[in-house]
This record gives C-alpha cells, sequence and structure tokens, in this order.
C-alpha cells in the first residue's frame, strides 16, 4: 500500500515538474489612449507557440501588435489589426515580447483580449512507464477532448464578437438618447431665437422712422 | 503516509508550480486591469510571483521579502467580492456568484518603500478559469480513479464548462436584444415628439409673429 502511495506521488511529482514546460495564458486587459503594455514569456528552443489577440472594446476596435525574440528580432509586426493569429516555433532559448500599443489614439481606450500559447499540452496521467499505445477508448478520449477545446475556443471567440456587438448597441442607445433631447432643445432655442431676433429689428427700425417723420 | 497528508502535499505542490509563467513589468504606484467574463458558479485562480529589480546587479532579485500585492476583484455590479493583501508571492481564489465581467486589479503595496526607488517590478501571473482550474492528478488520487476514468472526468468537466457558457450565451443575448428595442423604441418616439415640437413651434412662431405686426399696425 505505502509503495502504491509513493508511485501516485511519484507520478504527481512528474506531472508538476510537466506543467512548468507547457502552459497557455489568456488575459483581457483595458489599454488606455496612448499607452502601450508589453508580456514577456520565457520559452525553450525548438517549442511550437501561437499567439492569438482580438480587440474587444474601443474606437474602431484596432490595436498594433509587435512579437520580438530574446535577441530583439521583430517576429511579427501589424498596425491596426483587430483579430489576428500567429504561429511560431522558437528559434532561441530566451525571453519573448510582445506588446500591445494603442498610441496612435487620442482618446479611445480599448480593451484587448489575448490567448499566448506555449507548447502542447502536458499529459493528463503521465506515467513513465508507459510502453504500451493507448487503447480505442483512451484514444477516443482524446479526440472528444481535443474536439472540446476548439468548442471551447470557438466559444471564446463568439463570446468576444458579442461583447463587441453588444458595447456598439449600447454606445448606440446612449448616444440617440443624448442627441435627441440636444436637438429637442436647440430646435427650441432656436425658434425662439428666431422670434426674438425678427422683434428686435423691427422695434429698431420704428425709432428711426418716427425720427425722420419729424 | 496517511491520505490526508497525501492530498495535504499535492496540494502544496500544485500551489507552487509557478516557476515561469507570464510576466509583465509594472510601476510603483500602478495598478494593472485584468478582465474574466465568466458564467456564474465559475471558480477562478490567480498565482502571481513578484520580482525586484536590483540596480547593482543590474538583473531581477530571485525574492525579496517585505514585497507585497494588493489584489481586488470586482463582480460585475462593481462590488468588490476579493480585497486582500498578499505577500511577494501569493494565490488568491474566488467563484463568481453572478455572471459577467469580473474585474482583477493588482497593485504594489510593498512594507519597505526604500526598496522600491526607481525600481521595476516583474510580475508573473497565471490566471486559471473554470475547468482549467482542476487539478486532475490530485482528483486521481483523492478519488482513486483509472487513466481512464479520469479522462472521462475530464471530459465531463469540460462539457460542464460549455453548458454554462452557452447558458450565459443566452442571457446576454437576451440582454442585447433589450438594448437593441430600446434604442428602437427611443428612435421611434424621439422622432414623433421632435415632429410634434417643430410642427408646434411653428404655429407658435406665425401666430405670434402675426399677432406683433398687428401690433405694429404693419399688417
Amino acid at each position: 500500500m505505502y509503495g502504491a502511495n509513493m508511485g501516485v506521488l511519484l507520478q504527481v511529482l512528474w506531472a508538476q515538474l510537466l506543467m512548468g514546460w507547457a502552459r497557455g495564458s489568456e488575459l483581457t486587459f483595458e489599454l488606455p489612449d496612448n499607452a502601450k503594455q508589453c508580456f514577456y514569456e520565457e520559452i525553450t528552443i525548438g517549442t511550437k507557440c501561437t499567439l492569438e489577440f482580438q480587440v474587444v472594446t474601443g474606437g474602431h476596435y484596432d490595436v498594433d501588435c509587435r512579437l520580438e525574440d530574446p535577441e530583439g528580432n521583430v517576429l511579427y509586426k501589424e498596425m491596426k489589426k483587430q483579430y489576428d493569429s500567429f504561429t511560431f516555433t522558437a528559434a532561441r532559448n530566451g525571453s519573448y515580447k510582445f506588446c500591445f500599443s494603442n498610441e496612435f489614439s487620442t482618446f479611445t481606450h480599448k480593451t484587448v483580449y489575448f490567448d499566448f500559447q506555449v507548447g502542447e499540452d502536458p499529459p493528463l496521467f503521465p506515467n513513465e512507464n508507459r510502453v504500451t499505445a493507448l487503447t480505442q477508448m483512451e484514444s477516443a478520449c482524446v479526440s472528444i477532448h481535443e474536439g472540446l477545446k476548439s468548442v471551447i475556443d470557438y466559444q471564446t471567440h463568439f463570446r468576444l464578437g458579442e461583447a463587441q456587438g453588444r458595447s456598439r448597441a449600447e454606445d448606440l442607445n446612449t448616444r440617440v438618447a443624448f442627441w435627441s433631447i440636444g436637438e429637442a432643445v436647440i430646435l427650441l432655442i432656436v425658434s425662439i431665437g428666431q422670434v426674438v431676433l425678427l422683434r428686435s429689428f423691427f422695434s429698431d427700425r420704428k425709432t428711426t422712422t418716427t425720427r425722420v417723420g419729424s | 503516509m496517511s491520505p490526508f497528508s497525501q492530498i495535504v502535499f499535492i496540494a502544496l505542490l500544485s500551489s507552487l508550480s509557478l516557476t515561469r509563467a507570464l510576466y509583465f513589468h509594472i510601476g510603483e504606484t500602478e495598478k494593472k486591469c485584468f478582465i474574466e467574463e465568466i458564467p456564474d458558479e465559475t471558480m477562478v485562480i490567480g498565482k502571481y510571483r513578484t520580482q525586484l529589480w536590483d540596480k547593482q546587479t543590474a538583473a531581477f532579485l530571485p525574492s525579496t521579502p517585505g514585497l507585497g500585492m494588493h489584489v481586488e476583484v470586482k463582480d460585475p455590479d462593481t462590488k468588490v467580492v476579493l480585497s486582500r493583501q498578499y505577500g511577494a508571492e501569493g494565490r488568491f481564489t474566488f467563484t463568481s456568484h453572478t455572471p459577467g465581467e469580473h474585474q482583477i486589479c493588482l497593485h504594489s503595496n510593498s512594507s519597505k518603500m526604500a526598496l522600491f526607488t526607481g525600481g521595476k517590478l516583474r510580475v508573473h501571473l497565471d490566471i486559471q478559469v473554470g475547468e482549467h482550474t482542476n487539478n486532475y492528478p490530485e482528483i486521481a488520487a483523492k478519488d482513486k480513479l483509472t487513466e481512464l476514468q479520469l479522462r472521462v472526468r475530464q471530459l465531463l468537466d469540460q462539457v460542464e464548462q460549455i453548458q454554462k457558457e452557452q447558458n450565459y450565451q443566452r442571457y446576454r443575448e437576451e440582454r442585447f436584444r433589450m438594448t437593441s428595442e430600446s434604442t428602437n423604441q427611443r428612435v421611434l418616439w424621439w422622432s414623433i415628439t421632435q415632429t410634434v415640437i417643430l410642427l408646434i413651434t411653428g404655429i407658435w412662431q406665425m401666430r405670434h409673429l402675426k399677432s406683433f405686426f398687428e401690433a405694429k399696425k404693419l399688417v
């Protein structure tokens, strides 16, 4: 019994070690106007990585994105992009830097979502003694898992697109209210102003005509 | 080793697994906020680690005592769910009770301000949401599952997350529809109101000017 427990513990330790090698980070953050936000990630050589980003709210829904390797070489650079996905294989060990810039905008805050996947997912139940291939049941489970992962990914993108549409609709709603009230007020002011101005023209002429008469 | 101590050991190990993660730099008084749009009853686990820039060695120190971060989490109604001070390395967790955009804000709050003069702070951050918070090796050890059972458990968790997200999507779509209908109503009523105001002011102007000119004996 003690041996089995130790075996499980060793497997858990191995899982923890592996978890440090493959991971993904997805974050949504707010980028103020004229601001630049950079993120860094330590990547080992030969790892396949994917950077995906989407602008959720703000202005024209575009942002500048730039990805650099540890030596400063620009691997990916796009200006005013709304959504993009970039896959690359790390050619060097070190810290990779990717930046989002809203410096071209004067007064709109942007909300940016990004998903940076490094490497493959860690195996679920790592077993160093594994020599046999996966059974049919296990490989069916693996393919269902991959399918569900892509469903969750599509759901995320759908949610972001829906958030974008909803923020535009809410913007439109408040704008319609303000502009309508503003227009009604301007209408009243202009119509009363016209009458007052017209009246003032006629009262001046009356005094001049009487003076000319006498 | 008893199962309880085993679980404790595993939990301890899992909480320390932030050796390498995404990191960014933060200034002294800067507050960095991240938004998580999640359905209700979803667990979120965030882990961070801070490192201070040392001018003498021109590198980031591996660990500095006295550094602290204040973590504040707000729910979609801007009500504070979590507001706590953690040390240089911390782990915070919360479960959402209302669906929507939750805001996780971090700002540094070190006890020794002298440490910070002109320095940058490097923050390693890892936020996991929903079924990513599950630690499968831990679950396998606790419930004594075989590999197949563990895989099926993972699939069940994923499907549950998809279901929650779909429910949340239905709630969001309803809100969107309400906003569009409200805009539609507003456009309709304000157009009618403005036309009525226009007609009334036109009639009032003509009548007022007519009586004005009659009084001035010009008409």
